[in-house]
């Protein structure tokens, strides 16, 4: 408990409101609903029985050396960015409503903003969105409503969680339609893109894609363009210290999942939605938007802005309807970002090329393994197996304590027994070779 | 100069290009071999910093802010509550952050059991029977319940296209309505605040899909006629979702589920006193009864044999909200905090907030007249009284006067329906002395305000800015370096 009143505070505070107790207070709930029997633990724990309980649970988490990605990546926190975003100025404090006494939250969001243009080489970005997911599903929604469109195109190699995420948003309309660009190589097959454009409100394409390969971008925007549609782009931040921007090849919108910048993988989340867009779409971006402005004096400062669009103002005709968003993960990636800098980024986009390009050709020489696809990848890989993929896992995990990857069976059957296998730059050539020997002792 | 108060430069400006933080040395960097063509052009526009620049940057940011930590934050409808350092710690778990989404169940049994035991004591504290964690916020749980009606009434060929709400709601109610495609039809508020029971039953029927109500309402009011307005929904064949965002006046001291909610949501960062980090992240649920179960969003989590397994339902799911199992790092966080509380000490959390709320009230309205005449829950909403109104003193002008007083402002201008609204939510978790010192500086703003109202419009005087120009920032937006 965390309350400070004594019993003498409540006797003084109920005197002073005039009231004979406290359920005159609460006169007004039905008196048959207060104070119900609950089926709770009848003692609460002490801080130090609380830590043991937490400790004891933590602890049934079992750590793996873990080479599974798809869409949520093992990353090094770095000790600056964690001593930053334990302020409790930021951690304790809320939304920036009172401008005048946030401004190192608005001016830490701005730069996230600018961080994230910089990445993703475009105009402008918000404040953050709740995960990648939740990004992507908010692009496409802003693509149909420039369009005025429902015809949703979208690349095979995009996040099956993401798409999962797109239709529970659009699940109560049932006009909207959606096509898929087949896969050739594992990647999007651009000479089925421009039938499939047409009518189009857009072409969401993932790049490196779900199946870790880079998607070959150039000409998609023109054939984009051409169809009247908009491109929709999901990158990986950090694949974008390396690779192209999607600003690079003509994306209207570019989003991504944050926790690549830094973040703990904490089960899923919490995670940060990366959303940027070229600027004659800034009126259709969702959620919290930081604006520099100035204050009375001319000094410069920072406000929320353009909040015509948003659900406190615009109720019902509100552009979306987020309030919440990531603002303390945000500030964990622009603090992350500062401190590698574009040449650290680099180096951390090459750290995972590297790690994987290794990885694939330990992996690929294993007896009866093969990789599936021949183009360039960034951090992860499909591998072929011989047998279940999923008994292969358990195996190694059992055997081993090795997460040698994702099975994609579920999700792709097509590709028949595989593994999605990623390296990031937490990944040594030691850690690589134990992962080829679990695979080859599970076979 | 980097470290004078009076800086006020981006990182982008303190930037030296040659200059670095942190590197990546890992020797597999030269196995990096990637054709030209897939390369970026140019190299992102970012701050080249030594790292104890960024610490500096930073840091000297944090200060320009109001905290929980550091100021009374009396945010109406927002719940700043203390954010105890153990959930912190928990969470900072080696064993719960590293812990990948995708790991096999095996390796995820602590979290999973955490997960299970936390929906178990959330559905019983909420008196229903039912729950899903995947939401990230308030707003994606409204989303989440509505999306469960709508699959509710496909299931029962029912074609319901609106939802209904009172004038006080949150703007989250009707635009996640519009977003679901269904029409928001707004009730007005009796002069009491309430909901009235007539004009409900006048505005639903065999359109219905959903009555939004926001317990007790944002006017810090109880619904006292819950009753009828559960009945009547529930006659037109409809559902009743509350809104949970003021749970904190209700928590361990009555049961939702007992006045007849279908489903409702929770703010893990309100009520279950996990930080809201400047704006997020924070964590929602849709707690709901038995009808509504086999639509949550998957996967959600059972005990089997013993092991604790992800389970993807029956397919009547409504499917995924958001990728993975949703903001489990601040569910950690809430769990920490569940275990600091039993059932008993959860209703003193309730009594507490409601008492803090009622003192401010009372110790104030002479001069802030309440909206409403009867005690509230655990908000009160004030006015400027009619001397302050005839100097041309505004709400906004008393927010700032707070600001340079050492607090917080209240929420403002919200609800919608009150005129120059002053909404105050002190928690339970601040002190009888703490109030006081609030209510000093109320006073003083009034009493300051009356002798020089050009001052008080002027406020603030002490931040390190004063009034922004927001029309400026919205006509010509800069929104980046």
């Amino acid at each position: 408990m965390y309350i400070p009143h004594t019993k003498k505070d409540k006797e003084e505070m109920l005197k002073t409101i005039g009231a004979p107790s406290f359920e005159d207070l609460v006169k007004q709930v039905p008196s048959k609903f207060l104070w119900p029997k609950f089926d709770l633990p009848a003692d609460s724990l002490d801080e130090s029985q609380a830590a043991a309980r937490m400790a004891g649970l933590a602890g049934k988490n079992c750590r793996p050396l873990n080479f599974v990605g798809a869409g949520a990546y093992d990353r090094y926190t770095p000790a600056a960015v964690k001593a930053i975003t334990s302020r409790t100025e930021f951690l304790t404090a809320y939304t920036p409503y009172q401008p005048e006494a946030s401004q190192g939250t608005l001016q830490a969001i701005y730069e996230f903003q600018s961080t994230v243009s910089a990445l993703y080489g475009m105009d402008c970005a918000n404040a953050s969105m709740y995960d990648g997911a939740s990004s992507f599903a908010e692009a496409v929604r802003a693509a149909v409503r420039v369009t005025g469109r429902k015809k949703i195109v979208y690349a095979a190699g995009v996040n099956p969680q993401y798409m999962d995420t797109l239709k529970t948003y659009f699940a109560h309309s049932p006009e909207y339609s959606y096509v898929k660009v087949p896969l050739k190589d594992g990647a999007m097959d651009h000479a089925a893109l421009p039938a499939l454009l047409e009518g189009a409100a857009c072409l969401a394409v993932q790049t490196p894609n779900f199946l870790g390969l880079i998607e070959d971008m150039a000409g998609v925007a023109d054939l984009v363009k051409k169809a009247g549609a908009l491109l929709v782009a999901a990158a990986d931040p950090v694949s974008l210290g390396l690779l192209a921007a999607p600003g690079d090849y003509g994306a209207d919108f570019a989003v991504g999942e944050g926790q690549s910048l830094g973040l703990p993988l904490a089960y899923g989340g919490p995670y940060l939605g990366l959303f940027s867009c070229k600027k004659e779409h800034v009126r259709q971006m969702p959620g919290r938007i930081a604006g520099l402005t100035k204050d009375k004096d001319g000094r410069r400062g920072f406000v929320l802005t353009l909040q015509a669009r948003e659900q406190h103002i615009r109720r019902d005709k509100a552009a979306s309807n987020i309030c919440s968003n990531e603002a303390l993960c945000a500030l964990a990636a622009t603090v992350y970002s500062a401190l590698y800098g574009p040449e650290g980024l680099k180096e951390l986009a090459e750290a995972n090329a590297g790690a994987a390009a290794f990885a694939a050709e330990r992996l690929g020489a294993i007896t009866g393994c093969s990789l599936k696809f021949k183009g360039p990848f960034f951090n992860e890989f499909v591998l072929s197996v011989p047998g279940k993929a999923a008994a292969l896992r358990e195996k190694a995990l059992a055997m081993r304590g090795v997460d040698i990857g994702l099975p994609l069976a579920p999700l792709y059957p097509e590709l028949g027994e595989t593994l999605l296998v990623c390296a990031t730059e937490t990944k040594t050539e030691a850690d690589i070779l134990k992962l080829a020997d679990a695979i080859k002792e599970a076979l | 100069m980097i470290c004078s108060v009076t800086d006020n430069k981006l990182s982008i400006e303190k930037s030296d290009p040659g200059r670095r933080g942190l590197w990546c040395k890992n020797p597999l960097r030269a196995k990096a071999k990637l054709p030209a063509a897939l390369l970026r052009k140019s190299p992102p526009r970012l701050p080249e910093l030594a790292e104890f620049d960024v610490v500096r940057h930073y840091t000297r940011l944090s200060r320009l802010n109001f905290s929980v930590d550091t100021h009374f934050y009396p945010l109406g409808s927002c719940t700043m509550k203390y954010n105890p350092r153990f959930n912190e710690e928990a969470a900072a778990l080696e064993g719960f952050a590293a812990l990948h989404p995708l790991a096999h169940d095996t390796c995820a049994q602590g979290t999973l059991e955490l997960l299970h035991d936390l929906s178990a004591r959330l559905t019983e504290l909420c008196g229903l029977d039912a729950i899903t964690l995947q939401p990230a916020a308030g707003a994606h749980s409204e989303f989440t319940g509505l999306l469960l009606a709508k699959a509710y009434f496909e299931a029962r060929g029912e074609n319901r296209t609106e939802i209904v709400c009172p004038d006080s709601a949150h703007g989250t109610n009707p635009a996640t309505a519009s977003m679901m495609g269904f029409t928001t039809v707004n009730l007005a508020s009796k002069p009491d605040g309430r909901l009235d029971v007539e004009e409900l039953k006048k505005h639903i029927g065999p359109k219905t899909a959903v009555l939004m109500l926001t317990m007790p309402n944002t006017l810090g009011i109880f619904e006292s006629n819950i009753e009828a307005i559960a009945k009547a929904v529930h006659e037109a064949g409809a559902l009743f979702y509350m809104d949970g965002a003021n749970l904190n006046a209700l928590i361990g001291m009555v049961k939702p589920g007992d006045f007849g909610v279908d489903m409702m949501h929770l703010n893990f960062h309100k009520t279950f006193s996990t930080p809201h980090g400047g704006g997020g992240p924070g964590a929602g649920a849709i707690v709901c009864s038995k009808a509504l179960a086999p639509f949550l969003p998957v996967p959600t989590v059972k005990k089997e044999n013993g092991r604790y397994v992800s389970d993807f339902g029956d397919g009547r799911s409504i499917g995924k909200v958001k990728a993975f199992f949703g903001n489990t790092g601040v569910l950690v966080r809430a769990y920490a905090y569940m275990l600091a509380h039993s059932a008993k000490e959860f209703g003193e959390i309730a009594v507490a907030a409601i008492l803090n709320a009622n003192y401010v009230a009372a110790l104030l309205k002479d001069l802030y007249p309440a909206y409403s005449k009867e005690y509230c829950m655990h908000e009160c909403v004030l006015t400027p009284g009619a001397d302050m109104t005839a100097k041309g003193l505004k709400t906004l002008d008393i927010a700032k006067g707070l600001l340079d007083r050492g607090f917080h402002a209240p929420t403002i201008y919200f609800p919608n329906i009150v005129h120059e609204a002053i909404m105050i939510e002190p928690t339970e978790t601040e002190s009888k002395e703490t109030l006081d010192e609030f209510v000093a500086a109320m006073r003083d703003i009034h009493d300051k305000g009356i002798a020089d109202p050009q001052a008080l419009k002027d406020a603030p005087h002490t931040m390190p800015v004063k009034r922004l120009d927001e029309v400026q920032a919205a006509r010509q937006p800069n929104l980046r370096w």
